[in-house]
């Protein structure tokens, strides 16, 4: 595995993977994200008790999913470039925050939106709620702490080590719903896959929804592959294999077949 | 093992000594804190019910943002005049230099406010009933507060302007700690056993005096390289 791993430690590897990748994830993110919504929002039959309000979770959901799985990626990211020492991991932090941060927001804004009607409230200091609400600061604190500091490498570790810190509370969300007696209510896909109960959802409501969550994430590596490679090329400016594609000569679609010769280059 | 506790006592002694010979630097914070916890009752106004409702939040807001002024100090001078680097290179284990600054600033900032909480617990007109636990939240809660600071300041000394960059890290972080203590308290308050939340507390604590000595650590040598 690390054979196979390990070319990627190298900024041009890895942004020449992106860019393989990047169609697969962009095309399928908004075909899948589109079909997804309209389906929640214009076909899924309406909820007995909620009415068309409920389907804001089409929206929610994911993005929460989203959040916390961004989190996780972000803190493996910054284990891999605490451990091993590897710069496109460090990049990898900053190019994950903003999104999962955004992604974190956007939870709370449309679950505060849906709270309003359903619980009478926009906010309420529950244990879901609030830990939520620790892992968008926490996103800012990473993306202010690599601020910080003038000398790079020094902002990507210490932020790296404040992600490894801030882990400790994302079994917190997961788990609040079922330790607390939160006002917000418990998982409904989550048991399916681990416990492999019936969801407590009609089948035409979860597949949108699914679908829906599916095309956030694809949008979502969409988004990262797009700011890592932005990051990448940003660091490598000077090297001839950034400037070759920069300046147009070589297409960046075109580059990962051409681009063997300058493999000697090292950061 | 005679050597690392030989190193341990001595690095806590000279923190200690550093400590006792800028004294204004040790008492502006539990001043801080007393002031602080005198604009509540102006804030809201002193009626005695709203207060002792309002105390054991008030308390221990007002002891985590006191506590935040005088954090800098465990790592700040040490990594100006370079013997924080001196620190690393001793032949134990970074994480027992650390543990002993971090009770160090643990002594010398938790205990005046253990002395002085039954203080603001008169002042706030606290229910006598939650005193005791309001005391026990303290003794649990200021190590959590000193050990995940030190991780705050490791991670931001090297920085110049790190102080507002230091409350925006650390009080997320401090948040569950807040929510544990004040559950307690009011539990204890109306009657109710606290044992569940001091539980919790107890088990925070233990964790967090375990493993930040490793955090501190890898901040340190990010910081220090």
């Amino acid at each position: 595995m690390w054979r196979w791993l390990h070319p990627y430690a190298k900024p041009e590897a890895t942004y020449r993977l992106n860019q393989k990748m990047l169609p697969w994830f962009a095309v399928p993110g908004i075909v899948v994200l589109a079909v997804a919504t309209i389906w929640g929002l214009a076909f899924a039959p309406a909820d007995y008790q909620q009415g068309d309000s409920y389907r804001i979770i089409f929206t929610h959901v994911p993005a929460a999913i989203l959040s916390m799985g961004l989190y996780m990626t972000m803190a493996t990211a910054a284990l891999i470039a605490l451990v091993w020492q590897i710069r496109t991991a460090e990049w990898a932090i900053l190019a994950i925050a903003p999104v999962g941060a955004v992604f974190t927001f956007i939870s709370l804004f449309t679950g505060a939106v849906w709270g309003q009607p359903m619980w009478g409230t926009w906010w309420v200091w529950d244990a879901r709620l609030t830990s939520q609400l620790i892992l968008l600061f926490l996103y800012l604190g990473v993306m202010a702490l690599y601020a910080a500091f003038e000398d790079e490498r020094t902002g990507a570790k210490a932020a790296g080590i404040l992600a490894l810190i801030g882990v400790v509370n994302i079994p917190i969300i997961h788990y609040s719903v079922y330790w607390w007696n939160t006002l917000h209510q418990q998982s409904t896909i989550t048991k399916v896959i681990t416990r492999f109960e019936k969801p407590s959802m009609a089948p035409e409501m979860l597949w949108p929804l699914l679908l829906n969550i599916l095309g956030f994430a694809l949008i979502a590596g969409t988004l990262v592959i797009l700011r890592l490679n932005n990051q990448i090329l940003q660091r490598e400016v000077r090297r001839p294999w950034a400037q070759a594609i920069l300046s147009g000569a070589i297409p960046a679609s075109q580059a990962a077949n051409t681009g063997a010769a300058n493999t000697e280059e090292r950061g | 093992m005679t050597g690392l506790l030989a190193i341990f006592i001595a690095i806590m002694r000279r923190d200690l000594r550093v400590a006792m010979r800028q004294r204004s630097d040790l008492l502006n914070p539990i001043l801080f804190l007393l002031v602080v916890i005198t604009l509540f009752p102006l804030g809201v106004g002193p009626g005695p019910d709203v207060l002792s409702r309002i105390a054991p939040g008030v308390i221990w807001v007002s002891a985590i943002l006191s506590a935040l002024l005088g954090l800098e100090r465990i790592f700040r001078d040490d990594f100006r005049d370079g013997a924080l680097e001196q620190m690393l290179l001793l032949p134990v284990a970074v994480e027992w230099s650390v543990l002993a600054k971090i009770t160090v600033h643990w002594l010398l900032t938790a205990l005046p406010l253990l002395v002085l909480a039954p203080l603001f617990a008169l002042l706030l007109n606290l229910t006598p009933s939650a005193w005791g636990t309001l005391w026990v939240t303290l003794l649990l809660g200021t190590p959590v507060i000193s050990c995940v600071g030190a991780i705050g300041v490791a991670l931001t000394v090297s920085l110049n302007k790190g102080g507002a960059l230091l409350s925006l890290l650390l009080l997320p972080l401090l948040i569950p700690l807040l929510i544990f203590a004040t559950a307690a308290v009011e539990a204890s308050a109306t009657g109710l056993s606290p044992a569940g939340p001091l539980a919790l507390m107890a088990a925070i604590m233990v964790l967090t005096v375990v493993l930040s000595p490793y955090a501190v650590h890898a901040a340190l040598r990010v910081s220090v390289n």
